[in-house]
């Protein structure tokens, strides 16, 4: 089965693949800090967040794009997915010096002595892997059977998905939780998790770390765009684009629609909790902030401006839009959200389909053009 | 109008006491230079009175401060010193008198027994002063302090109350008093028992120490009365905090009504997620504040003017986000209708546009929008106490409601939109201007929104966010309520807002909102189409 579409595709995803997993780290490992050739590893991981959030963008494609359902909860997968692996790091710090424990900071701070139970098994690398896609994973499913059972669809899903966010963005930020009298400690809280040491046994602030991280980073949103390639061409793949088209059609054709948007919901949500898990140690923390439902907003709006229902779009969206707001956010910090919402109300309104669907958009205008500056051309001939 | 009653009897005993006061100044004067002959009337007199004059004198004199003063050729009086002006006692008539002079006069000392009788004269004045409140005050002072000296005169003051708020606290006094006080045990169980059924929760920690002492003495008939009565009085404070969480949840409940009509209205219409709604609340807000401002300038703060602008930032707050919501219509959600998932995204790029815009315009911090003075203070009824501003929210909301009807069944637009609301193709044909009635109704929801704004100062805060903590739980209600239904939406937001206040104090605010969240999601399994589903033969795609 051929999974790309034409040469073009083969190219750039061949180029993206040399550069991200050959050049890219070659240049920061091997030139000099003084070298016009060097990468700087402030840019590597700047680069490492953006494909993460590239990986988070394909996720919600698949979900937007190609089954139609516009989910405003991706930033809260991933979010889970980075705090899961989060909780891992944090339990891996060391003994600290104000407190002398290995308890995180803010449970010394609270008078804790040992890990709450649910804590205690993110010590473990491998649970903790595994909870990245599961615990958004199970999220999703249950919401997701819930939601699809009663056929709750189009903008009360959005609706639905962002309170879901918005309540479980309320959960995050608080520092504790009292319930029927017992006290639980939660997850940091404003600050979140922060300050982290060790990863598997490495340091994670060196810059070898970092670049291993970044090239895992580009593995997975690599592998994550050959699976979306070849899922599209499967069946499977052709039942939820006729979902998205038509789902009552494809219901009375004889398919469980049900069963397809559970399947691709828990997927797409597993596959955002691994992206956070790979955002956490390249920003170096994850707090309550990056699974608000405007965050979730933001990822749709990376996917529309790249072209959604397209392979690559989200990927350029992603990209894109974080290379402006990095720039404004320094250059014009009062004017960064007027421009993002800008951005919003003009893709919308002007561009369906995005970046990526620019060219095939202007196509006619260009032929028009032409052939106006042909006619004009004639008679003077 | 309570305010307006409450206004007129001010009046009323200001002006009543103003007559008696001169009396009781020449009472005061004759007692305290001992001439009057009847020293126990004198005292009956003045304590009957009720004026809060003398509590005045009084205070002045135990420090020194009422002087003996004798001009020539006049008989001896007493001087006071009242703010920086010297006045006879007797009449409050100005006396020209240097602090020197004054400061040389002799101090007037009267006899240690009258003293004491005064004094208790004084401290059981607010007894018999005219003002219902003074009243009660007074007598839960009294009983709180257990003196057994004022028992006769608090019994004396129940039996001859006709207030039914003032006598009940006179009783609960003498109860309180007699807790201590009791001649006997059985007394003391009445007493015990009464406080119960009064649900006196002043006496709650008396009682409760009672409890505990009964405990230790072995009286099992006082043990089983105060665990009886405290039960009582703990379970009439449980009634009062839900009452008083329903309360509160019914003035939310309000806002979200006036923020979701207009969402209900706008989606129903013209199929537009408008995630911008909650910035119309904003505009509301910071109109409020601009009008505000002006009316500070023009009229100053401290004049009666001022306290009008709240009335009149309501109406301009409709209008201006009327017509900000009819402009945007015509040059923004036009292009729009029909494609609620792309709108749900444009519109969300025109809030963030807003609320930058309010930040750079009015700061990122909190304005301060003041209370007028209709709306401070609270409203007691039966132990639960009701913020005015609160109550007014509620109020308005009720008449947004009939607004509302009125708009959509008794004129042309609202058949217009009805008609719109049904079948757009079908209403065009029949000639109805449907991109009249879009702009009108939009603008009509936004003027809502704006509106639930400035009510909102009352009750909460102004800030370039204040929409968004308003319009997750607004679209809840649109859709728990069934899209573009009224009634439905009336229902939801009302529902929403009570339950989310009753769940706060159980679980916290961020647990009552994800519990809430919970429901509506199990709600809408129940009843996917929200209370009032939209009726329809057509399938959706």
């Amino acid at each position: 089965m051929k999974l790309f579409d034409n040469k073009i595709e083969f190219g750039g995803y061949m180029a993206a693949c040399v550069v991200l997993l050959l050049v890219l780290p070659a240049m920061n490992a091997f030139f000099p800090a003084d070298s016009a050739l060097h990468f700087s590893s402030f840019q590597l991981s700047l680069w490492g967040k953006y494909i993460t959030y590239a990986v988070m963008a394909m996720s919600l494609n698949l979900l937007w794009g190609y089954t139609g359902l516009l989910c405003l909860c991706q930033s809260l997968f991933f979010a889970l997915g980075a705090y899961a692996f989060g909780m891992y790091l944090m339990l891996h710090v060391g003994v600290d010096s104000v407190y002398n424990t290995a308890l995180p900071d803010f449970m010394d701070f609270q008078g804790y002595t040992e890990l709450p139970w649910y804590w205690a098994p993110f010590e473990n690398g491998a649970f903790a892997i595994a909870a990245t896609m599961l615990v958004p994973g199970v999220l999703a499913f249950v919401f997701g059977f819930l939601a699809f059972r009663s056929r709750i669809k189009g903008v009360y899903f959005s609706i639905l998905t962002q309170a879901l966010t918005y309540a479980a963005s309320l959960f995050f930020f608080k520092n504790n939780l009292d319930l029927f009298g017992n006290n639980f400690i939660l997850f940091g809280g404003n600050n979140g998790l922060t300050d982290f040491k060790e990863v598997f046994g490495y340091d994670v602030n060196a810059a070898s770390t970092q670049r291993w991280i970044f090239v895992m980073s580009a593995i997975l949103m690599l592998v994550v765009y050959l699976v979306i390639a070849w899922l599209l061409k499967t069946k499977f793949g052709k039942v939820q684009q006729a979902i998205r088209d038509s789902e009552n059609r494809v219901r009375f054709s004889g398919y469980s629609t049900t069963t397809y948007k559970m399947l691709i919901f828990v997927g797409t949500s597993m596959v955002a909790g691994i992206a956070g898990a790979f955002y956490v140690p390249q920003v170096g923390g994850i707090n309550a902030n990056e699974m608000t439902p405007a965050k979730s907003l933001d990822v749709v709006v990376w996917v529309a401006l790249g072209g959604r229902g397209t392979k690559f779009g989200p990927i350029i969206g992603a990209i894109v839009v974080n290379i402006i707001k990095s720039f404004t956010t320094r250059a014009y910090p009062d004017s960064w959200l007027i421009i993002l919402g800008a951005i919003f109300m003009l893709v919308v309104l002007f561009m369906p389909n995005g970046l990526v669907g620019l060219p095939k958009q202007l196509a006619p205008l260009w032929a028009r053009i032409r052939s106006n500056a042909t006619t004009s051309a004639t008679p003077a001939s | 109008m309570k305010k307006a009653i409450l206004l007129f009897s001010l009046v009323w005993t200001a002006l009543a006491g103003a007559v008696e006061t001169g009396e009781i100044r020449m009472l005061l004067e004759a007692l305290a230079l001992e001439r009057v002959e009847d020293q126990e009337a004198t005292l009956e007199t003045l304590a009957e009175s009720g004026d809060e004059y003398v509590t005045a004198f009084v205070d002045a004199w135990r420090v020194g401060e009422v002087r003996e003063y004798q001009p020539e050729g006049s008989e001896l009086f007493l001087v006071q010193e009242v703010s920086g002006k010297y006045v006879r006692v007797a009449t409050g008539e100005p006396i020209e008198l240097s602090s020197e002079a004054y400061e040389a006069l002799d101090k007037n000392r009267a006899p240690r027994k009258l003293r004491r009788l005064l004094t208790r004269v004084t401290d059981t004045i607010g007894l018999a002063s005219r003002n219902v409140d003074t009243r009660v005050d007074a007598a839960l002072k009294l009983g709180a302090s257990q003196n057994a000296e004022y028992l006769p005169e608090l019994r004396k003051r129940f039996e001859a109350e006709t207030n039914a708020r003032a006598k009940r606290a006179f009783e609960e006094a003498i109860m309180i008093s007699l807790l201590a006080n009791a001649e006997s045990p059985e007394e003391r169980i009445e007493a015990v028992k009464r406080l119960g059924q009064l649900h006196s929760i002043r006496a709650k920690d008396k009682i409760l120490a009672i409890v505990e002492s009964s405990k230790e003495a072995g009286d099992e008939a006082l043990l089983v009365a105060a665990e009886s009565a405290s039960r009582a009085i703990a379970d009439h404070e449980e009634l009062l905090k839900h009452a008083g969480s329903f309360f509160r949840g019914l003035s939310t409940g309000s806002v979200l009504l006036m923020v979701s009509f207009g969402l209900a209205i706008t989606f129903g219409l013209m199929g537009i997620i408008n995630m911008a709604h909650g910035e119309f609340i904003a505009i509301g807000g910071y109109t409020c504040f601009v009008v505000q401002g002006y009316f500070s300038n023009w009229f100053g703060e401290g004049s009666p003017a001022f306290q009008w602008f709240f009335w009149v930032s309501l109406p301009v707050s409709f209008v201006v986000a009327g017509g900000i919501g009819y402009l945007l219509e015509k040059g923004f959600f036009r292009f729009l209708y029909k494609r609620p998932l792309e709108s749900l995204l444009a519109t969300w790029g025109l809030s963030m546009v807003m609320r930058q815009a309010f930040r750079l315009k009015f700061g990122a911090a909190n304005v301060q929008v003041a209370n007028p003075d209709l709306l401070l203070g609270n409203f007691e009824y039966a132990g639960i106490s009701m913020s005015y501003a609160r109550l007014f929210a509620i109020a308005f909301a009720g008449f947004v409601c009939v607004l509302t009807w009125l708009l959509l069944t008794k004129t042309n637009l609202g058949l217009y939109i009805r008609a719109v609301m049904q079948n757009r193709n079908m209403a065009s044909s029949l000639g109805i201007p449907v991109k009249r009635v879009n702009s009108m109704t939009f603008a009509f929801g936004c003027g809502l929104a704006a509106m639930a704004g400035a009510v909102l100062t009352q009750i909460g805060n102004v800030g370039p966010t204040m929409g968004q903590a308003y319009i997750v739980d607004s679209f809840m209600v649109v859709v728990v309520g069934g899209v573009g239904n009224l009634l439905g939406a009336g229902i939801s937001a009302m529902g929403i807002g009570v339950f989310d206040q009753f769940l706060q104090p159980l679980f916290g605010p961020v647990m009552g909102k994800i519990i809430v969240l919970g429901m509506i999601i199990l709600f809408l399994q129940w009843k996917p189409g929200g209370i009032f589903p939209t009726k329809s033969r057509s399938m959706d795609d």
